[in-house]
């Protein structure tokens, strides 16, 4: 099946409405870039889960992460979009205005060297992310664990996909399929969503990031679920298969459960969702700087609707705040922060 | 040797670094004889412009603060159709510099002036405590044509969208650097005046032109449908971006066209001028790999920027937000 046959099968499609998510930041932002909703049929409608990690994180863990900062002999490292998600008392970005301490690294092993250098500070990493990061993570405890250091912590705020996707579909979450996360499926294995796509009767498709792999990504889904009725049925197939195996990865996957072990998590907007987060085990707990229970959930704003659009139940732009108070400037909601949120795509493309 | 804060004293020190590295290496009588302002001579149409560069590292593949200082300035100059004539550089340094450092970025800021055909004619010093760092502002005069009036609410339905060359690739250098990214890229930090004098001199009067610097092409050309009040639409499959630079943006989640350059022309004139344009660019210095890029279209929704993507879907673009940071995952 060639690009074109596939694109103009999407183009001209006039069954019945469908609504596909994606469940991955990365191609929230691929979607966007590639401009095919402008060209796909207007009964297919591609809508953003709950993709990007930053956006899930609740307040009360950005305000965890300002309490450290503010610490004395602390020192809160994080990746670049979190220095701006609000919490209840200002940003990582405000509280650095204000005297706190905290630094921006592009890896988890920067800290290593930081930490190396100020023996008397404490380096706290702002560890946020799905399948696909963590493994960074353990990396980077391999090292602190390996070498006895005790100026390097985690503050976790860690996620993993099968159980929100399963929470999403009883929920009521307006999705016919999903497409499945592109990198999180590089550690995870196309296998990963057999179970939830029996339980739910609902098609995953593992698409690349390219725009003519997300045509095929998006063109197999909707075969998939056209054909979800009849013997020969699919519901899990693997258009990214140049990355992607059914097993995943092992290595990451026993690096992941070395250190950590799942329990109940808060998303932003959501509630919790039982076994969606990952923690420090009970052996490596030294290494964690207070990431539990920060649960509170404060809307900075009543009106926001982070949540209705973290499940794709609105379009960012039907939230009343959407482009008026919230802004990329001035985001008022985290999916208005990071260059993955839903809210924040959709404010630079239109 | 060191900088210390004697060198910033105004005294015996400050005339010793004054004398054996600035005079010495920005070689002209201006600038020699110290009076508190440069007497320069002209009668035109005046340009002028001024910049601050803060850029670490100082030294990067490709070009260092020095060469940066003038060219741009001498871009900004020129984005107006200026002929650069003089300019003015204020030298911030801090402690602990070394003065072999600070003499190679005098050597290389001297050196790109010269090929730039801009006189650097009054200075300043200032010493301030700090970690062997070094900033630089620089203020540039040129002088513009009677007749010429190149400015960004210029832009006409019809017009064509030029750009002189590769996106992305100062941006990529700094942050190779910066993230210890072993690559070839190289910063393209340079001075435009063949391309703009090329064009000018064989009649063709752009309508609108930017240095496309930070903010990337996205921002500039943005600007420009606004102050225009028209849109402009670009083709995603007529991007100059190099395999290499395609390759880190995938890789760090950047985009080339928010990406700033320190050598590229975004240039938007007549559709009945682009062909020769192109030609007159590409023989020019830094201007091998101009290409059109896209056009100003004649319709309402004045002051967009729209990318016709490869699949042939429409993606709107805006200024850059925020701070353009590699993602996390």
């Amino acid at each position: 099946m060639d690009l074109q046959t596939c694109l103009d099968y999407l183009k001209n499609y006039n069954g019945e409405e469908v609504s596909f998510m994606e469940v991955c930041g990365s191609h929230t932002e691929a979607i966007a870039k590639s401009g095919i909703k402008t060209i796909i049929s207007d009964k297919i409608h591609l809508v953003s889960g709950p993709g990007c990690p930053v956006c899930v994180s609740p307040s009360g863990y950005v305000d965890k992460l300002v309490e450290l900062a503010f610490s004395k002999d602390t020192v809160v490292a994080t990746f670049g979009d979190m220095m701006r998600v609000p919490g209840s008392k200002g940003s990582l970005n405000d509280a650095a205005g204000q005297g706190a301490d905290v630094t921006m690294v592009y890896s988890p092993m920067d800290v290593i060297k930081l930490a190396e250098e100020s023996p008397d500070k404490t380096f706290v990493f702002a560890a946020v992310g799905f399948e696909t990061t963590i493994p960074v993570y353990t990396l980077l405890l391999d090292h602190v664990v390996a070498n006895d250091i005790k100026n390097i912590k985690l503050l976790t705020a860690l996620k993993v996909m099968p159980p929100i996707i399963d929470w999403l579909c009883a929920n009521n979450a307006n999705v016919d399929g999903f497409i499945a996360p592109g990198h999180v499926s590089v550690i995870t294995g196309s296998d990963y969503y057999i179970g939830l796509s029996k339980k739910h009767k609902i098609p995953f498709s593992v698409s690349g990031f390219k725009p003519e792999e997300l045509v095929i990504g998006i063109y197999g889904l909707l075969k998939m679920w056209e054909n979800k009725d009849t013997p020969d049925y699919k519901l899990v197939r693997n258009f990214y298969p140049s990355v992607v195996t059914a097993e995943g990865n092992a290595e990451a996957k026993r690096q992941i459960n070395k250190y950590f072990t799942p329990a109940k998590a808060r998303w932003r907007g959501i509630g919790d969702v039982d076994d969606s987060g990952l923690y420090l085990r009970e052996e490596y707990l030294c290494y964690d700087a207070g990431s539990f229970n920060l649960d509170s959930d404060i809307k900075l704003n009543k009106a926001c609707r982070c949540g209705d659009v973290l499940m794709g139940k609105i379009d960012s732009t039907e939230c009343p705040l959407f482009g008026k108070l919230c802004t990329p400037t001035n985001p008022e909601g985290a999916c208005m922060v990071s260059t993955e949120g839903s809210c924040y795509v959709k404010a630079i493309t239109k | 040797m060191k900088i210390t804060m004697a060198a910033g004293s105004g005294g015996a020190s400050t005339a010793s670094l004054i004398n054996d590295i600035f005079i010495k290496e920005f070689d002209n009588e201006t600038v020699a004889s110290l009076e508190d302002c440069a007497v320069v001579e002209g009668n035109a149409k005046i340009a002028m412009t001024t910049d601050s560069f803060v850029v670490t590292p100082v030294e990067y593949p490709g070009g260092d603060i020095g060469r940066l200082a003038v060219c741009g300035t001498v871009n900004d100059l020129l984005a107006r159709g200026a002929t650069p004539k003089y300019m003015t550089c204020g030298f911030i340094l801090q402690t602990g510099l070394d003065t072999d450092d600070l003499t190679r970025m005098v050597k290389s800021m001297a050196a790109t002036a010269k090929e730039a055909g801009i006189k650097i004619v009054a200075g300043d010093t200032k010493v301030v405590e700090g970690d062997s760092g070094l900033m630089i502002n620089t203020t540039g005069v040129g002088f513009v044509p009677e007749n010429l009036d190149i400015k960004s609410n210029n832009a006409k339905p019809g017009d064509a969208v030029i750009v002189t060359g590769n996106l992305g690739e100062h941006h990529a250098a700094i942050l190779s650097t910066r993230l210890q990214i072993d690559n070839n890229i190289k910063s393209d930090t340079a001075p435009l005046n063949k391309i703009v004098a090329n064009l000018l001199d064989n009649g063709i009067k752009p309508h609108a032109m930017r240095d496309v610097t930070r903010g990337g092409l996205a921002t500039v050309l943005k600007e420009i449908a606004e102050n225009s009040k028209a849109k402009i639409e670009l083709n995603q499959n007529d991007l100059p971006v190099s395999k290499e630079i395609s390759d880190f943006c995938g890789l760090l989640g950047l985009d080339p066209l928010y990406m700033g350059n320190e050598g590229k022309m975004a240039i938007i004139l007549a559709p009945a001028d682009l062909d020769k344009a192109l030609d007159l660019i590409r023989s020019s210095d830094y201007g091998a790999n101009a290409v059109a890029i896209g056009s100003v279209v004649e319709e309402d929704e004045a002051g967009t920027l729209l990318l016709k993507t490869t699949l042939g879907g429409l993606r709107q673009l805006d200024v850059l937000q925020g701070e353009g940071l590699p993602r996390i995952c």
